[in-house]
Parts: C-alpha cells; sequence; structure tokens
C-alpha cells in the first residue's frame, strides 16, 4: 500500500471526506515520513502526541459531520510561530528552552480550521538566512540532489525546514514566514509553492519578529490549490496587530481556473542581470509564452530603482531586527547567562545566545540608526523605499501582474557560501524588492537546470490581488509540467 | 505685569540669573496601559498587573489604547496647545532590566500635541506666561527595587506600559517659586482636565528640572537634568542647591559640564548621576508596529466639547459672580477640590463669609489634622448652613467658631448643634436690659470710672457676654449700654 503522505492537500482533505480513509491513518503515515526523514533536519520539535490525540478529535468530527474546512490535515510550522506549551526557538540557543504559554494568531485560526501541528520547523536563526545554515539546531538538507546524486545541497532559507518537509512529502504542506524572500527562495530551491501574502493579509500578532515592516506569514504547498486553500484559513484580521488589513478576505480557491485573457504580465527589465544563466532565461522565457498562450498580454516595464532595493533592505531589515532582539537579554525567559554586573549579563548571554548571522546584522542595524549615521543610512533608505514603492504602483497601472524569475540561482551545496554574507545575500535580490514594496508574490516550480534541480518563477501582484496570482500560477503550474521529486535517498 | 528681577542669586563676581526648563511625567489616568489590556491600579501586588505585551514576549505587538489618546488631545488642549493631527510612535533603544522590550515606545520628531502656554500665579497677584514645547505620548517602564536583597535586584513590571504624557516646557521660568508655581498650575489644570491625578508621591507625576545660570542679558549657560525630583518643597531645594552650585563653580573659573544629576532628599544637594559624554545613543526611529495617530477636525473639535472649565476662566467667574476678590478667588481654584468645595457651601448662603471661612478656620482645621478638603469632616453644605446661622444673626461671630468645632468633632448639622446646645443669640432687649442693669447695680464703682476712662464701657461688654456665656447680640448689648452708662 502506498503511503498516505503521497496525497496532496486537497487529495487528503477528500480523502478524509470521502472517508477514503481515517485522520489517524493519514496521522500515522505523516508520523512516519516524519520520523525516517530525520536526515533532513527539517524539524526541530516532533509532536507526534499532539497529532494523534488532535487525529482522534478530527475522526469525531468528521463522523459526526462537524468537520472543518482543514479537519485533520497534518502540517509542519516554521519555528518562528508561537505555539502554546510546545516549544519555539527560532531556532537560536537564544529561545532554545522557550516554551510560550499563548498562540500566534494565524496558527491558532489553522487548529480552528480543523488543521493538525505535525512539528516545528527548523529555519535560520531568526530567520537571518538564505540557506538555513545559520540555525543553532544543524543545517536543513535539501530532499533534491543534482543528477549525480552526490553533494548534500542547501535547502534556502530562511524558510528552508518548510520548504523542505514540504518536498519531502511529511506533511501536506506548512508555514513559512518572508521578510527579503524566505518563502520565495527555499520554494524556488525545493520544487514547492510558495506565496508571500501582501503585507497585513496575515497577522503578525505571535510570530517571532525579525523586521517587523516586511514580515509576512506564507503557506508552503506542492501545489498551487493547496496554496489557496492553506491561506484562506491562515488569514483574518487581527485586532491584536495593528497593521493586519480590514480587507474582506476573498475565496482564493475558487480563483484557480479563471481566465487570464486579456490581462496584463509586466516583465521588469531590470530584473533581467548581467551573467545571469541561460536556463534562468529560458525558464523566463518559457514563462512568458506559456502566459502569453493562455491569451495575457507581455509588456516590458521599467521599475528604475530595482538596484537600490539589497541595500535598502540590508539597513531597514537590520534596523528594525536590533531593536526587535533587544528583548533577549536573559533577564526574563530564555537562555541566560548569570553575572554579578548586569551589563555583564547582557553581554554573556547575548554573545553566547545569538550565532555569527544575528550577531552581524544587529551590528549594522545599530550602526546605521545611531546618531549621526542615522541620516546618511537609515532615512535615506526609508525615502529609497518610497521610491521603490512608487515605482511598483506606477506599474501596476499599466498591467496586472508581473513575471520574473525566483532566484539567480538553483540550490547550491552546503558550507559552499556560508564564508560569504554578500555571495548570500545576493540570492534575495529578486524577492526583496517585493517586501520593501509590501505586495504579493508567489514562486511556482517551473523547469529544471542542467543538474536537474527545480527553478522557480515568481509572480507579483497589486495589493491584496492574491486571487490573480493563484489564476496565473495555476497556468504556469499547468503549462510547466514540473515533475517533483521522486528519489527518497534519505530512506535509504 | 513686569516681573521684577528680585530673582537674580547674588554672588562674589555680581548678580545671576538662572534659566529653568522642566519636563514632567505625567501619568494618564486610564483603565488600561498605552499599548496592553493590563490594568493600571496603583499598589497592586509585585508583576500582576502584566501582560504578554508588556513583560515584551516574542512576537507580542503593541496596540494603541484610544482613550490615552484623547486624554493626551484634552490636556493639550487645556494647555492652549497645537494639536498635532498626524504623529507618530518611535522607538527609544537603551537595556534596562526594568525595560523589558529593550525600547520604549515614545513619541520623538512628530509628537501628538505641539507648542502651547500655562499662565503661573505668583505672589501678589502677579502672572507669568511659560511656554510649552511639546507633549508627547510615552510608555513607563517598569520598576527596579535594589534594596530587597543584599545581592540581587529585584524588577516590578506593574508600570511597565502604563500610559505618559511628557511635557516639555521652554525655559521660561527664573526662580524655584516659578518652578513650583509652573508644577502645581500644571498639576492643577490637569487634574481639573482628569488627565492625570497629580500625586507626586506616588509617582504619577514626576519632574526633570534643566537648571542653567547666566548672568542678565547673556547667551543661557551649559545646563544640569535634575532628575528624581518628586515633591513641590523638593523642586525649590533642588533649584537653589543647584543653582548656588553652579554660580560658585563658575565663579572659581570652573567650566559646567552638561549632566544628569540625582536630587538627595535627605542631604537636599544634586549629586553627577551622568555626563552628557555617557549619555545613551537612544537610536529612535519610527515604531514599525504602530500606524501614525492621524486626527481628523472633529475628533479635535469633540474632545473641546468635553473640556471642563478650567481654573483661570473659573477665577474670573468666580469673582464676577461671587464678588470675591482676585486673590481670595485665586486661592480657591488653585485646588479643584476646594473650589468644588466653595461653590457648594455658597450655593444659598454669604460667598465672601464662606470663602473667609474656608480660608481661614478650615484650612487651618485640616493642616493640623494633615487632612484634604475631600476628608474634611464638615461638609460643604453643613458649612454653608453655619454661615447662614451667623448672617440672620441666629448666633454669633463667636459662638460660630464652637459650633465649628463640634462639626469638626462630630460632622453633625450645625442647626442641630445650635439647638441642642442653646447657643442661639440673645437680642431680646427686654432680657438683656435686665441683665444689664444687674451688672450695673452690682458694679457701681466700675460706673464712676467709666466718665474718666470710656474704655471702661469695653469691660461692661464683656460682663454681659459672660453672663450670656457669648449668646448676646454685640451691636444690641452696644446700644443697651451706650443708652444705660452715656445718658
Amino acid at each position: 500500500m502506498t503511503s498516505l503522505t503521497e496525497l496532496c492537500l486537497y487529495e487528503a482533505r477528500d480523502g478524509l471526506k470521502n472517508k477514503s480513509f481515517s485522520t489517524k491513518d493519514l496521522i500515522l503515515d505523516h508520523i512516519d515520513a516524519m520520523e525516517s526523514s530525520r536526515k533532513l533536519n527539517a524539524f526541530i520539535t516532533e509532536t507526534p502526541e499532539i497529532a494523534l490525540k488532535s487525529a482522534d478529535l478530527s475522526d469525531d468530527n468528521y463522523a459526526n459531520n462537524t468537520n472543518r474546512p482543514l479537519e485533520g490535515l497534518p502540517l509542519g510550522v516554521k519555528d518562528m510561530f508561537c505555539t502554546k506549551g510546545v516549544l519555539t526557538t527560532a531556532s537560536s540557543k537564544m529561545l532554545s528552552n522557550f516554551i510560550p504559554p499563548y498562540e500566534s494568531t494565524v496558527t491558532d485560526n489553522l487548529w480552528n480550521n480543523g488543521a493538525i501541528l505535525l512539528g516545528k520547523l527548523n529555519n535560520d536563526e531568526f530567520t537571518m538566512g538564505s540557506s538555513n545554515e545559520t540555525s543553532f539546531f544543524g543545517s536543513v538538507i535539501n530532499p533534491w540532489k543534482k543528477n549525480d546524486k552526490q553533494a548534500e545541497l542547501v535547502p534556502g532559507g530562511s524558510s528552508g525546514g518548510s520548504a523542505a518537509s514540504v518536498a519531502a512529502k511529511v506533511g501536506v504542506g506548512s508555514l513559512g514566514t518572508d521578510t527579503g524572500g524566505s518563502i520565495r527562495q527555499p520554494a524556488s530551491f525545493t520544487g514547492t509553492v510558495g506565496l508571500k501574502p501582501t503585507y497585513g493579509r496575515c497577522s503578525r500578532w505571535g510570530i517571532i519578529a525579525f523586521a517587523s515592516s516586511l514580515d509576512q506569514a506564507g503557506p508552503i504547498t506542492r501545489n498551487v490549490k493547496d496554496n489557496a486553500i492553506l491561506l484562506n484559513s491562515m488569514c483574518s484580521h487581527d485586532p491584536k496587530d495593528t497593521t493586519s488589513s480590514l480587507k474582506e478576505i476573498p475565496n482564493f480557491e475558487s480563483s484557480l481556473g479563471k481566465s487570464i485573457k486579456g490581462l496584463k504580465v509586466g516583465i521588469p527589465r531590470e530584473f533581467f542581470q548581467d551573467g545571469m544563466s541561460d536556463e534562468i532565461i529560458k525558464m523566463w522565457d518559457n514563462g512568458k509564452e506559456w502566459l502569453k498562450n493562455a491569451g495575457a498580454e507581455i509588456i516590458e516595464i521599467s521599475l528604475p530603482n530595482t538596484k537600490y532595493a539589497l541595500p535598502c533592505y540590508y539597513i531597514i531589515a537590520p534596523a528594525e531586527a536590533s531593536s526587535n532582539l533587544a528583548r533577549y537579554d536573559g533577564v526574563r525567559f530564555g537562555h541566560s547567562i548569570s553575572s554579578n554586573d548586569i551589563n555583564e549579563m547582557y553581554e554573556l548571554t547575548r554573545s553566547d545566545g545569538f550565532g555569527d548571522e544575528v550577531k552581524r546584522r544587529i551590528m549594522i542595524g545599530t550602526y546605521v540608526l545611531s546618531s549621526g549615521y542615522y541620516d546618511a543610512y537609515y532615512l535615506k533608505a526609508q525615502k529609497v523605499r518610497s521610491l521603490i514603492s512608487k515605482d511598483y504602483s506606477e506599474a501596476f497601472n499599466k498591467v496586472d501582474v508581473m513575471l520574473t524569475p525566483s532566484t539567480p540561482n538553483s540550490a547550491f551545496e552546503l558550507n559552499e557560501k556560508c564564508d560569504d554574507p554578500l555571495s548570500m545575500y545576493l540570492n534575495d535580490v529578486f524577492t526583496v524588492p517585493i517586501n520593501i514594496a509590501g505586495l504579493p508574490a508567489i514562486s511556482i516550480p517551473s523547469s529544471k537546470d542542467k543538474v536537474g534541480l527545480p527553478l522557480g518563477l515568481q509572480l507579483i501582484g497589486k495589493p491584496f490581488d492574491e486571487e490573480t496570482l493563484y489564476s496565473f500560477a495555476n497556468i504556469i503550474e499547468e503549462s510547466s509540467n514540473f515533475e517533483s521529486l521522486d528519489d527518497k535517498w534519505w530512506l535509504k | 505685569m513686569v516681573v521684577k528681577m528680585s530673582n537674580l542669586v547674588t554672588g562674589k563676581t555680581g548678580d545671576w540669573e538662572i534659566v529653568i526648563g522642566i519636563e514632567v511625567h505625567a501619568q494618564i489616568i486610564s483603565q488600561s496601559k498605552l499599548f496592553s489590556g493590563s490594568s493600571t491600579s496603583f499598589g497592586s501586588e509585585h508583576n500582576t498587573q502584566v501582560s504578554f505585551v508588556d513583560a515584551g514576549m516574542p512576537g507580542m505587538l503593541p496596540v494603541i489604547n484610544s482613550v490615552c489618546v484623547e486624554q493626551a488631545v484634552k490636556t493639550g488642549l487645556g494647555l492652549n496647545a497645537k494639536i498635532n493631527k498626524f504623529s507618530i510612535f518611535d522607538r527609544k533603544n537603551y537595556f534596562y532590566p526594568d525595560l523589558p522590550q529593550g525600547y520604549q515606545i515614545s513619541q520623538f520628531e512628530q509628537p501628538i500635541v505641539g507648542e502651547g502656554k500655562v499662565v503661573i500665579d505668583l505672589e501678589k497677584g502677579v502672572e507669568k506666561e511659560v511656554r510649552i514645547e511639546r507633549l508627547h505620548l510615552e510608555q513607563d517602564a517598569g520598576k527596579s527595587m535594589h534594596d530587597q536583597h543584599p545581592s540581587y535586584s529585584y524588577v516590578d513590571l506593574n508600570r511597565s506600559g502604563v500610559a505618559l504624557m511628557e511635557i516639555v516646557s521652554m525655559p521660561d521660568m527664573s526662580s524655584a517659586e516659578e518652578a513650583q508655581a509652573y508644577i502645581k498650575k500644571l498639576r492643577n489644570i490637569m487634574k481639573y482636565l482628569q488627565t492625570c491625578d497629580g500625586n507626586m508621591e506616588e509617582g504619577s507625576l514626576r519632574a526633570d528640572i534643566n537648571v542653567s545660570v547666566r548672568k542678565p542679558g547673556d547667551e543661557l549657560g551649559t545646563r544640569c537634568e535634575i532628575k528624581n525630583v518628586n515633591s513641590i518643597k523638593f523642586i525649590g531645594q533642588a533649584i537653589e542647591y543647584e543653582a548656588k552650585r553652579q554660580v560658585d563653580l563658575i565663579e572659581k573659573g570652573e567650566v559646567i559640564k552638561q549632566q544628569t544629576r540625582l536630587f538627595d532628599p535627605k542631604k537636599g544637594q544634586t549629586r553627577s548621576m551622568r555626563s552628557k559624554e555617557e549619555a545613551h545613543d537612544y537610536r529612535y526611529f519610527p515604531d514599525p508596529d504602530l500606524l501614525p495617530l492621524t486626527f481628523t477636525d472633529e475628533f479635535i473639535e469633540g474632545i473641546r466639547k468635553t473640556l471642563p472649565e478650567l481654573p483661570d476662566i473659573r477665577r474670573k467667574r468666580l469673582v464676577e459672580d461671587f464678588d470675591l476678590s482676585p486673590y481670595d478667588a485665586g486661592i480657591l481654584v488653585s485646588d479643584k477640590e476646594t473650589a468644588d468645595f466653595f461653590e457648594i457651601a455658597s450655593k444659598d448662603s454669604n460667598s465672601k463669609l464662606v470663602c473667609n471661612w474656608i480660608v481661614g478656620e478650615l484650612f487651618s482645621t485640616l493642616n493640623k489634622s494633615n487632612k484634604t478638603i475631600q476628608e474634611s469632616p464638615v461638609t460643604p453644605e453643613n458649612l454653608g448652613k453655619l454661615i447662614n446661622l451667623i448672617d440672620d444673626g441666629t448666633i454669633t461671630g463667636r459662638i460660630a467658631k464652637d459650633v465649628f468645632e463640634i462639626m469638626i468633632e462630630s460632622g453633625d448639622n450645625p442647626v442641630s448643634i445650635v439647638d441642642s446646645n442653646d447657643m442661639r443669640q440673645v437680642s431680646d432687649e427686654g432680657e438683656l436690659e435686665s441683665i444689664i442693669e444687674k451688672i450695673i447695680q452690682s458694679n457701681p464703682d466700675q460706673v464712676k470710672s467709666l466718665e474718666e476712662k470710656p474704655n471702661l464701657m469695653g469691660w461692661f461688654v464683656g460682663q454681659v457676654m459672660k453672663e450670656t456665656q457669648g449668646k448676646a447680640n454685640p451691636k444690641s448689648v452696644n446700644e443697651l449700654l451706650n443708652k444705660k452708662l452715656l445718658k
């Protein structure tokens, strides 16, 4: 009998509805898959007891026809979402002992919709990284390998565990967070579908903050339809988050299959870069072709300030992070090293509790906010941010959606870029501007490079127009015939 | 009116002028904190009024309490200040155990309230205008306790996140008296507005005093900021000490260093806390968790409509409607409760007499027993009745003081006190005449001496009063004695 983990989210949902199998059967297979994929190091905390207990309740609900939209579906959750009574670490030594007494709004919404927590997923420490190699709990291994089946590859980051678990078919979907590409880049590296919703679509309450003005939760799934279903249950207006939107939440699933005829697709010319690989260019061209065939009009557009997006991001995000991470001082919770002197206690606790990348960004952030440097860095970056946003809002007067590659390259080898932060930062060059402008964007697996690794296309939408993104993503998905991973080498 | 330059401090090298600016931290009257739903009640068990937001737990977000915003706008209007229709919250970053988030949410470049002014009341009816630079909203920190354990410090987060208004004055004050008058007036205005209870002992009103000295007409000198001055009295002491310290230093040829200093109430001195070089770089930046505050004209006008009568206006009204002197009215309105007491007491009574009795007998009695006017055993209604008894001749002024003492003791109604103690004034001419006759009969020597010493008349009056236990109507007594003795 094939494992029930082969079923995607909507297939599992339909199977449960039709009573083809029980929630318990589904959960047991996923627990089994989770335990037998430990080589990938995707999970920091496995919660099989919670999952099995929840499965009983879900089976009762199916029996009584009181099942909810995601009843009985197992999900992995990035370890940035606070989960009540379950270890939540941000993949940091600093929070390696932290058990929140509260549940984040997004996960709470999911549990209220019947979904089941399978475990907490590994990520870059405090989401700072693009390869999941900065985690205190070790790197996550990409389930994909090159055709030669040799080197272990990174899954991307920061939502590396979220993407790897979905690619490995552990859980029917997962939650990630995206501050500069942390959902879309790992989705692209693992052949999964990852959406960063519009800023404000999902509540940030209970999500451990990296950069508050950029952070946004989103779903990673095996296909576009699953993604739309999961997003519907994640978002809500939350009075506990002032920046959460009051906009009505549409039925995202119903936007799949909608015609895109006559809609305009913008191709931002600044995303075309010198030295871009032929494979990326070819994938991009294919994407244009597929959308054109479906009746859309392709228009070249310009987003002149694109080149400033990355430097702007690496000022604003660290600035906010340096302040957001000040609360980890060893006084009230988390890692703590005591001393007879309060300043020494701070120094010991924070030196030992944070990893190098986090320290690097705290120092950058502290520097750019310091008196004498504020105007030259932070204030200027805020002005540039407005210009970038303006580029997008003006371009969206002419087009309905934009199409770009998700990343400049496919997954790289473990340790390949660890000592070169700048080259690591360049991984986010196509994703970062979208967070700066607060827009929704989705990465869809579209092709494989010559060594057999997945590549993703990115669709960028107007504010709060995730529906159009899903309509377009669905067409790319259908046109690309992307073959998902079939070699579960880690089981051997 | 021109303020005369008596505020100058005389040093060895001549006269010096003191320049004072004050930053007041006023705790807003509200049920819950500025960014969380926790209660603000004072004196609760340690760490019991603390939400996850107040404790700076991971993933927690602030949500603005609209009541606190309205209170700040109301205070701004009460200070005749410009309300900014667009203002933003900033983070002020520093590490301290009683600051759980590692930053204080405050307002830096764009505060909720801009420039305003306060008229302060000085001695002899002199008034002076003190300009307000700004008022902004911010959250309070928790409280560090260093005296609970020999080697540990404790932190109480009950106060963490409580809403404060920081009110910054311009350096418009030039003496301890003016600074004290400013604090009194500010406190009084906020009590009228019910936006801050002004309780300095409990810390709901705290003042940081900036002091510098200069030769009259010179540029501003280097200032020192004095923290921890938590009473009106200490404000006076701190300024006088600090000004003298600065003058002495300069006259010795030394330079004033910009510092933050701490007032020691036991010694009546200020001492250095940190120098400008040691000052924090707070790395202010807009808080990305909070949207800017934006107001419409309707919102501001709506709050303006709820403003109560403020002390300066009330004083004018008391002068006009109750026929009081501006000085007396000023005394009454300087404390909202006193003015309220006065208005109730004089509702059906002689207002001038009521005022005299409040400022005289009532104040001195309350002072002696260390009570506020709200704790007065004599209710304003009963004081009004007492005044009426005097006014309509039912009792004499002298008896009234006895009645008042009984009222203080028992809290009883003066009418029943007078009745049950038979204290009514004797004005019956027949009764008085017979008493006077008796006194004349039994004191022939005194009657004889009266021709040479007209002053002896007072002695006769006294005798009549003694005979009637003070109840005789003095006017009738005088008339009758004159008739009988000065033929």
